[in-house]
This record gives structure tokens, sequence and C-alpha cells, in this order.
């Protein structure tokens, strides 16, 4: 918090020294035409909000689905995992977003079904599977982390295989696997930009739109930083409350 | 039905290409108690492993308690909950409290009730003398301490017999005796017990046979008196001198 004032305050002062560089009075909340710019844009985070929630629902559930073939002792149901991860791993954000808007609907009609994806839904589809490869290898990673011993202990007192993940070795893994989950929701948060390429009305396309008509690109998108930096900083903040009672649990 | 709770008969195990288990014969009856020694890497914590199919043979017979051990589920399933089983590290569940990693396997194996689990749970935690702990998470004990709680966790299920691989390898010096005790009051009152030890003064107070191993076979074994006074071969010979000595 301190680092954001510092940096409010130096933006304000540079701009104060060379007025002809910057025009505040686009988003001065004094004037009433400035505070309609400011509302405009700040209504754009109710999306980027919705859309990374819903998307890293979605991407935390897919995850765990595409994690669990990889702890199999079936090759095949490996390799299946393998092929699903490296292959969206390596797809850019972009591109998946253009196809999933543009492409897929051509698809689902060639297939008879009418399900249209407008740009709400095109954006939370691709960020889900985007994110999916990741969380998988979380949860792979999580999971294997837990110690061979601790399966052979179950085993021994007599638990099942399902027993074994439910009692012992999932209590173990979710807490090394929810910092790091929890992390990965800020990149969901950050990646949701890309949303507004396909005209959805979030934070970045809002600040575009008011670009296009107000000529102040410089204003305007240092506010937009500004709007991702307090919202990832109040992530990450929970992150980091999460991370502190996980260690404490761990310790006890 | 025989007297035997454990039988291997001619049992070979390889690990890819090398060699792990050549021949294994090995009987254990009821009450009875066997010491496994040998160098590392001899292959004495495979055989037990076999046993309760933590590892799987290749080829040969491994009954226990007149069930063979083959890839049939329930009959591991039911070899397992006859056979205790105690590791080198603990392998105590951290994340539970000392009462929890007891009761677990009784309750959601054997489908018992929170309040009986806890009685035999509390009783056996007695047996190992640390009912104290019983709030305590595994990590705020020493370690003589955690594998005196592990044997109490595989006591719990009631086991035919225990097996323990090398049970105080992994404890300080001055906590091996505590374990050692429990062990041989288990011994006492007539548990059939398979254990890979190095500990020769427990294996000379609680043995009934000795089984010296070698690069994956059985060198020598029979009961203590000829095998630590005059063991037959040099190989034995020179593992003996060598951990006696100090």
């Amino acid at each position: 918090m301190k680092l954001l004032s510092a940096f409010l305050i130096l933006l304000t002062l540079s701009g104060c020294a060379s007025s002809d560089v910057w025009g505040w009075y686009v988003i001065d909340p004094t004037t009433k035409s400035g505070w309609i710019n400011i509302k405009f844009l700040i209504n754009g985070m109710g999306n980027t909000i919705l859309i990374s929630l819903i998307a890293a629902f979605f991407s935390i559930a897919l995850g765990l689905l595409v994690a669990l073939p990889a702890l199999s002792h079936r090759r095949w149901l490996r390799i299946v995992n393998r092929i699903y991860v490296e292959f969206v791993r390596s797809i850019p954000l972009l591109p998946m977003l253009f196809w999933v808007f543009y492409g897929l609907p051509i698809i689902f009609k060639s297939m008879g079904l009418n399900i249209p994806i407008d740009p709400f839904w095109g954006a939370v589809i691709t960020l889900a599977l985007s994110d999916s490869a990741f969380t998988a290898e979380i949860y792979r990673s999580g999971i294997q982390s837990i110690a061979r011993g601790q399966t052979e202990a179950a085993q021994t007192v007599g638990l099942s295989y399902a027993q074994t993940m439910r009692y012992v070795i999932l209590p173990q893994a979710i807490r090394r696997i929810l910092p790091p989950l929890a992390n990965q929701f800020i990149y969901i948060v950050k990646m949701s930009a890309f949303a507004s390429v396909i005209g959805m009305q979030e934070l970045t396309r809002r600040a575009n739109e008011l670009v296009v008509s107000e000529y102040r690109p410089l204003e305007l998108y240092t506010f937009l930083i500004l709007e991702y930096l307090v919202l990832v900083l109040i992530i990450s903040a929970g992150v980091r409350w999460l991370e502190r009672r996980m260690g404490a649990d761990e310790r006890s | 039905m025989s007297d035997n709770k454990i039988e291997m008969i001619g049992v070979n195990k390889w690990f890819g290409d090398f060699h792990v288990l050549k021949d294994i014969n090995l009987t254990v009856k009821s009450g009875e108690r066997v010491v496994i020694c040998g160098p590392s890497g001899s292959g004495k914590s495979t055989v037990v492993r076999c046993i309760n199919r933590l590892e799987e043979h290749q080829s040969g017979i491994i009954r226990v308690d007149g069930i063979e051990l083959t890839n049939d589920k329930a009959a591991i399933a039911t070899i397992r909950s006859e056979v205790g089983m105690v590791f080198q590290q603990f392998n105590l569940f951290p994340h539970l409290s000392v009462l929890d990693n007891l009761i677990l396997g009784p309750m959601k194996a054997r489908g018992l009730s929170r309040t009986e689990a806890t009685d035999r749970a509390m009783h056996y935690l007695e047996r190992v003398r640390i009912p104290e702990q019983a709030d305590k998470r595994p990590s705020q004990l020493s370690g003589g301490q955690q594998q005196r709680v592990a044997i109490a966790r595989s006591l719990t299920m009631e086991p035919k017999v225990m097996l323990f691989d090398e049970p105080t390898s992994a404890l300080d010096p001055e906590m091996i005796s505590e374990v050692l005790d429990v062990m041989v009051s288990l011994a006492q009152d007539g548990m059939t017990m398979i254990v890979v030890t190095h500990e020769m003064g427990f294996a000379r107070k609680v043995a009934d046979q000795m089984i010296f191993m070698d690069s994956g076979e059985i060198v020598e074994a029979g009961p203590p008196e000829p095998f630590f006074t005059a063991p037959k071969s040099g190989r034995c010979q020179k593992f003996l001198s060598q951990i006696l000595q100090h």
C-alpha cells in the first residue's frame, strides 16, 4: 500500500511539473465528466472479477480431472495426461480465445447444435481451458510430493486406495496445493484482459473505449494498470493469509 | 491347517535386471520370533515387504496364515489386515493427532465406532507407555516416541503377525532401548514377529530363529545359539564380527 501511494504521488507530481504531458482532467473526480469517466472505467471491475472467478472454478475442477490419470499405474492413462497438458500449455491464450470464440460455434453448428458463444462464456471457457493444464500440474506435484511411505502405512492399516486418498494423501497434499492454486488465480485475473478483444466489457475494454473518445491513452492506461494493481494486491494479501494459515497448521 | 503363519517357498524377485531375492525359503510358526540381519542391499527389507505385498514377488509361493498372495485384491486385503508393519521412518500421518493416527484403521477398515476405536487406541498407547501424548501431533514427539506410536498403530489392528523393518535404524542411540523394550514385551506376550535389525542384543534375547542374508540369498539360518557362537559360513562370521565388535 505504501508502494502504491508513493507511485501515485510520483505520477501526480510529474503531472504538475509538465502539464502539457499529463491531462488528469479526464478522470478528475471533482468534475462531472471526470467522475462519469471514472465510474465507466471502474464498472468493468465486476465482469473482470466474475470472469476470473468462474474460470478459476472450472479450471480447478478440470485440473483435478486431468491430474488423476497422471497418478495412475497405467501407462496409457499417464500418456493421456501428458498429451493434454503439453498441448494445452503450448497454445498462447489469444489464439485459443479466437479459436473458441470464432471457431468453436462453427463446429457446434456442423454438429447440428445451436450453442451460441457470447464474449463472456468465450472468455470463461478459454481461460479455464488454458489454466487447467497448469492447475493439473499443481495437483500432480502436490500429490506426488507426499512420501510413498504414507501410502504404504495407510495400506498396512487396511485402508483401500480411495480411503488412502481421502484420509491420508489429499488432506496433506491440499496444504501444498492451495497456495500455488491461489497464486494461479492472479494469472487468470491478468489474462482476463484478453477478453477485451472479443468485445467483453471488462476493465481493459472500458479503458480502450474511453481512449478512443478522449485521446488520453497515458492517463487512462495508467489508471487501468492501477486498477489491476489494486485487484491483484488484494488477492495476494489473501494468498499470503492462506499460506500463513496453512503453515501454522502444519507446525501445530 | 498347519501351524505355519508364514511360508515362503522358492521366492524370487527382480527390480528390473537386478535379482534382489534369490530362491528364498522361510517358514515362521505361530508365536515364533525371527530376526533377519545382513549387510545393506542384501534384500532383507524386501523379504519383509513382500509378505504384506508392498512389493510383488515374481516367482515362488508366499502364504500368510494359509492364504496365498496373488494379484487377488481380496486376498491381499485379508493378509494386510492380519499383518502389522513398523517402518524405519515411522510413517505416522503428520496431519493427524496421535489418537487419530491410531483410530483411522480400526474405524475405516474394521468398521469400529469412534468410542470403540478410541478405547482400543488408548489401551495400546498404554501398552507402549505414552497414553499422555494422545492429543499431540507426531512432530511434537521424539523419534523413540513416534516409533512407539507407530507400533501401537499397528497393534490397534490386532494383527496376527508383526513385521519390523529396521525399527531402530532412524533413531538416536538414547532412544533405541525404549523401542526395543516395547518389542521385547510384545515377544514375551507370544506375538509372531519378523524383525529386520542389527540390534544383536535384542536378537539374542528374543529370537527363536536367526537369518543372515547376503546379496539376495539366505546364507545362514538357525537358532541363535549356534548362529552367534559358531556361524558356519565365512560371510556370516565376518558380518557378525563387524557388528559385534563395537
